[in-house]
């Protein structure tokens, strides 16, 4: 593994000098720097090196998986499937960051396609840091997420991009069974001509089942960002989606979100603001002794959760 | 010293509200201002620290005026002023406005310390985001504790701090204001329409439309607010004389 795979990995996941605890896969470009199964966690890779099934034994608790990829140089074009199948009763944390280095002058790009297949009752959180670093060509990372919760279920997805990723395009696919929930807190900042396009869709086919989606966002700069999701209430049913982006500068952000209701029970609501920096937060943060752009920048921070 | 010379304030709209505010206030001691709903107090907080900048007059803090600096380097000499309105965040913590108001890292003991003057458990509130989730009692009390927390503070602007704060919680603020007081270094002024605050005022400044219209030691002025003496007029209906 090189030394930039592992700044990476220490800026999307914690890595350390040790290594990771717990069962890991690491893809370094387009190939496995390591891996390493434990009793209730197996990972096996799929044929051809196209990616990995991660099952995870009913019943595990408190495990930790993480499943980083990283591309440290220009003119890798990464395509990887990733399976995670999670038994019955599970309750598991899977860390996935994504890092993106270039220096030369091609683009790299990485594409994560992320299936998700929860038991009964089996509970994921689910973290994912996206970062670009170099100055080189164009870095590309366009995850694509495939969940199925079956009854009970629970996904908890975090996921945050900031800075350095120059073109991404997130899509998210979900069938929700009978009690099941759908978790989603997204953050992304986007700055120079970069661009950024969330595309939700999901379906609550079972009774009290519920998604709730909360994207966060910051356009910098000549940045672009698009953000579309649907979300769909096929039965008595609980969905609410948040999209709260600030402007920056010549920032742009188009937002259209979509809800719906094919059941009379169903009960869904959309929530969505894009402006500027609340002109009297900075104010507030001024009385305090900060700079008008460090107030800007602690709002945003703050807003990020970064 | 805080010294006003005709301060004056045109709203953008073109609207004047503040019509040449004259008055000066001692270290050490509690100014209350009070006055009609749309009199001017907020202005005329907000033209102190900054918020506004004034059209017309001079604001000297120790000879040092205030009116040609910024609401950044206002507050770096020391103005500090806790909003009317609290203003909400998304994601920002007490702790961390509270950090930002000390200047530096707190122990959860200094917060401990200041929340307590405003009634909060530290334990029960420092992790909490300062969101639209806070009612407005909790809020109100955490901008207070904003400006309490303010170590390098010199002139305190308080714009009526009691109000939706439960009776318990308005004890511990007076008290906190008393100390203040005590530290003899600062200057200290509250927008308030409470008894009890203008009970314990030094001294007292009436506004009204825009302008002092009474001024002096709290105890002789109290007396003639209690006595309700109506002042402005209504250009529509003349109902007030
Ligand atoms: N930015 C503004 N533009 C136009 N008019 C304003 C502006 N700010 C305040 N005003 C007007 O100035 C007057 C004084 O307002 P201010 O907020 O100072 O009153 P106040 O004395 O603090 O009242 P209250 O006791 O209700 O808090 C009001 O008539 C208000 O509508
Ligand atoms: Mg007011």
């Amino acid at each position: 593994m090189d030394k930039i795979t592992e700044s990476l990995l220490k800026l999307v996941s914690d890595w350390t000098e040790d290594g990771y605890k717990g069962a890991f896969n690491i893809r370094e470009n387009g190939g496995c720097a390591g891996r390493m199964s434990t009793d209730n966690i197996k990972i096996e890779p799929k044929e051809g090196g196209s990616g990995i099934d991660i099952y995870i034994a009913p019943g595990t608790k408190d495990e930790k998986v993480y499943i980083p990829a990283c591309i440290s140089k220009s003119g890798v074009d990464d395509l990887v499937y990733n399976d995670f199948h999670v038994g019955e009763d599970a309750d598991v944390t899977i860390v996935a960051g994504c890092g993106v280095h270039t220096d030369g002058e091609e683009e790299s790009s990485h594409n994560g396609i992320h299936r998700f297949f929860l038991e009964k009752n089996a509970k994921v959180r689910y973290e994912e840091k996206h970062v670009g670093t170099g100055e080189g060509g164009q870095r590309k990372i366009d995850p694509v997420t495939d969940v199925d919760l079956k009854e009970g279920a629970v996904l908890e997805m975090d996921t945050i991009q900031i800075g350095g990723v120059d073109h991404s395009v997130r899509t998210t696919r979900g069938k929700l069974g009978k009690d099941a929930k759908l978790y989603i807190r997204e953050s992304i900042m986007t700055d120079g001509n970069e661009y950024a396009k969330t595309d939700f869709d999901v379906v609550m086919e079972g009774e009290d089942s519920g998604v709730d989606l909360i994207s966060r966002s910051v356009a910098k700069d000549d940045s672009y960002q698009e953000y579309h999701s649907k979300i769909n209430g096929n039965a008595r049913c609980v969905g609410h989606s948040e999209c709260d982006a600030i402007l920056v500068g010549n920032g742009k952000v188009n937002a259209a979100p979509e809800l719906f209701a094919g059941d009379l029970d169903a009960s869904l609501i959309h929530e969505a603001a894009i402006g500027k920096v609340a002109g009297e937060q900075i104010l507030k943060l001024r009385t305090l002794g900060l700079t008008e752009e460090e107030a800007e920048q602690k709002i945003i921070n703050g807003f990020l959760g970064a | 010293m805080f010294k006003l010379e005709n301060v004056k304030w045109t709203a953008e709209d073109g609207a004047e509200i503040l019509k040449g505010i004259d008055f000066e206030v001692e270290e050490g001691t509690l100014t209350v201002i009070t006055g009609p709903n749309g009199s001017g107090k907020t202005s005329l907080a907000k033209v102190i620290a900054g918020v506004e900048k004034i059209t017309e007059g001079s604001m000297k803090l120790d000879d040092v005026e205030l009116a040609d600096k910024d609401i950044t380097e206002r507050a770096k000499m020391g103005v500090a002023y806790a909003f009317q309105q609290p203003v909400r965040f998304k994601g920002i913590t007490v702790r961390d406005l509270i950090e930002l108001a000390d200047g530096s890292k707190v122990e959860e003991m200094d917060v401990c310390r200041i929340m307590n003057k405003v009634g909060l458990c530290t334990q029960d509130y420092i992790d909490r985001e300062v969101n639209d989730s806070l009612s407005g009692g909790e809020i109100k009390r955490i901008e207070i504790a904003t400006v309490l927390a303010r170590k390098d503070a010199k002139l305190l602007v308080f714009d009526e701090p009691e109000a939706g704060i439960d009776l318990w919680s308005f004890n511990g603020l007076v008290e906190a204001f008393e100390e203040l007081k005590s530290e003899k270094d600062k200057v200290l002024i509250v927008i308030s329409h409470q008894e009890r605050l203008l009970e314990i005022a030094d001294n007292i400044i009436v506004i009204d439309g825009g302008l002092v219209r009474q001024a002096g030691k709290g105890s002789e002025v109290l007396p003639t607010l209690m006595h309700g003496e109506v002042v402005g007029d209504c250009p529509v209906g003349k109902v007030r004389d």
